[in-house]
């Protein structure tokens, strides 16, 4: 059940988080701006949790219900999502770091 | 039975985890410890969802189980076969889906109340949730229909398939559309305002279809019409926005379900990708308000009257014999081409004949923020040679020759003269080097849709090609030398 302070609580983190997304990356190198969009976008599907309660549905013979295979659908996209968007992030890191580690020396 | 408040623990910890994955990412040292935290606290947010689903009791696994591996490969698939040319679009890609998620996250919401007549009585909840789902509605939809634009003009277009290959092996290419007259912003003003009021209307009256169904489809055409004015040069800004968008509606989804993971995570990411959005539209010294609304680029290319003989790689190649310093300024043209490592070779060579080589990094070159950076990172070029703009620009007086491949707008002087849609921007001073050559396929504008009168000057040497056919056969010039 939704209270009023639940709901307040809720805003609280919800303004405080934007305060500290505004101070977490103030300073960046151009060089990590792509991998840190791609980084981010990828905890942007987070949603996935969402998606996940929402497809726990039975079949009720052969068919969970039009709102039960929209969150299927959902689940499937924040899962492309979160997977590809940590294993690009990764792969655009370790062409940085290997550049710089060639460079050291 | 398991008391509720561990699953509350442990989405705190993977909360954390986001936080810290994210600070990392901001620095290049710790930035792929950064990535994998951000990894693990996803999966620890996924275990954590499932077995809370388990102890409470799962009806069905089979979308479940589904959608994590259907998802899990596809987006395994992606990421793997990605060209780093194409990185910009899958950003755009993975981006629109995260959205999409959260809007029909939502919607699936919304509907299953409805079947099960589990609509709250008016009071706190039902405002709250009916207004969060509403704008995770608008938010997603918007980022799902905008990404998707986005990524087709980042390719710039599309083949038509069937039609007859050119002497290149390609078929017949079509541009992207950019289109957007001034009263577009109204037309868009009021589908804004009528997804407002629409969801105004689901709270008065929850059981409405209609309503519901109306605010899917205007988002949807929303988020085209956002895109469509904006010319190709400003993508990047545009992507940028639309991650802190994908953000955003993830969290108005944590008020749906009530889940502070969703908002933690969600409003973060949005205020990151709205820092980066004023980074870049800095950088271009445009405002966001006139990237957005003010249509620019791609439309009213002028036509090129001006001629100027090509030189050959041979020219250059003497050019480039005997000077001390050398800056290269990559664009575009250099990510197309794929011509990262023809041009790592040509600093190479020119480095074995004790050249200072440089490379002049603009912070809007390319589509994507620090895009150059990386493919030259692929080609392993140190990174102390990446120099950023105003760094270079007190170089480039002292410099023999800058080599540009591919770029046009970041070196066009006519930016000084702060005139026109490039008037005011900063740009890399290539024209101030002793002699510019530049590799380019042909004299046309670039985005912006501007001449550059730095291609017609006596000491600019252009190079009419392919850049990777052409930075390869200015190598072989050289080495023949």
């Amino acid at each position: 059940m939704l209270t009023m302070a639940t709901l307040v609580a809720s805003i609280t983190v919800f303004v405080l988080a934007i305060f500290l997304g505004f101070e977490l990356i103030s300073k960046v190198p151009p060089t990590l701006h792509t991998p840190l969009m791609s980084g981010a976008n990828a905890i942007s599907g987070i949603t996935i949790v969402g998606a996940l309660i929402l497809s726990n549905a039975q079949f009720n013979s052969g068919d969970p219900g039009f709102a039960s295979w929209l969150a299927f659908i959902a689940l499937i996209m924040a899962t492309i999502n979160v997977v590809g968007g940590f294993m690009v992030t990764n792969k655009m890191l370790e062409m940085i770091a290997g550049k710089k580690r060639r460079g050291g020396n | 039975m398991v008391d509720p408040v561990i699953w509350d623990i442990g989405y705190l910890v993977s909360a954390a985890m986001f936080i810290l994955g994210i600070k990392r990412l901001s620095s290049p040292r710790t930035a792929p410890q950064g990535n994998r935290l951000g990894a693990y606290g996803m999966l620890l947010a996924v275990l954590v969802t499932l077995v809370k689903m388990y102890t409470e009791g799962i009806i069905g696994y089979e979308l479940i189980v589904g959608g994590l591996a259907i998802g899990s490969v596809i987006g395994y698939v992606m990421a793997t076969r990605v060209e780093m040319t194409e990185m910009p679009e899958l950003v755009a890609l993975f981006n629109g889906f995260g959205g999409g998620a959260s809007a029909l996250v939502g919607l699936s919401e919304v509907l299953k109340r409805l079947q099960n007549s589990n609509i709250p009585e008016p009071g706190v909840e039902l405002y709250a949730t009916w207004v969060a789902i509403g704008l995770s509605g608008i938010v997603g939809w918007v980022t799902l229909t905008g990404s998707l634009m986005a990524m087709g003009k980042l390719r710039g277009g599309f083949y038509i398939p069937f039609t007859k290959k050119d002497d290149r092996g390609r078929r017949k290419w079509v541009n992207f559309p950019t289109w957007g007259p001034q009263w577009l912003n109204i037309v868009k003003g009021s589908i804004l305002l009528a997804c407002i009021s629409l969801i105004v209307l689901t709270v008065q009256e929850p059981e409405n279809y209609g309503y519901i169904y109306s605010l899917v489809i205007l988002s949807c055409i929303l988020g085209v019409l956002f895109v469509i004015p904006i010319g190709g040069a400003d993508m990047p800004v545009v992507v940028s926005l639309l991650n802190s968008m994908s953000g955003i509606a993830a969290a108005f989804t944590g008020f749906v379900i009530g889940n502070n993971v969703l908002i933690i995570a969600g409003s973060m990411v949005g205020a990151a990708g709205l820092i980066l959005t004023f980074i870049m539209c800095k950088a271009m010294n445009r405002t966001l308000i006139a990237v957005l609304f003010t249509s620019f680029g791609g439309g009213g290319r002028e036509l090129v009257t001006r001629t100027k003989v090509g030189s050959d790689p041979e020219e250059v190649a003497m050019v480039c014999d005997g000077i001390a310093k050398c800056v290269i300024i990559p664009g575009y043209g250099m990510a197309v081409s794929q011509a990262q490592h023809a041009v790592k070779e040509f600093a190479d060579l020119l480095e074995a004949q004790g050249v200072e080589v440089f490379y002049g990094i603009h912070p809007v070159a390319g589509r994507m923020p620090g895009h150059m950076n990386v493919l030259l990172a692929e080609a392993s070029v140190p990174y102390e040679q990446l120099i950023e703009m105003d760094e270079i620009n007190s170089e480039l007086p002292e410099t023999d020759v800058a080599l540009v491949i591919g770029a046009n707008d970041t070196i066009n002087p006519v930016a000084r003269t702060g005139e026109g849609p490039l008037g005011g921007m900063p740009i890399i001073d290539a024209d101030k080097a002793r002699v510019v050559v530049i590799i380019k396929r042909s004299l046309s504008v670039g985005y912006a849709g501007v001449d550059n009168n730095l291609f017609f000057e006596d000491k600019t040497m252009m190079l009419f090609g392919d850049g990777k056919k052409m930075m390869n056969e200015l190598n072989g010039a050289i080495k023949e030398l």
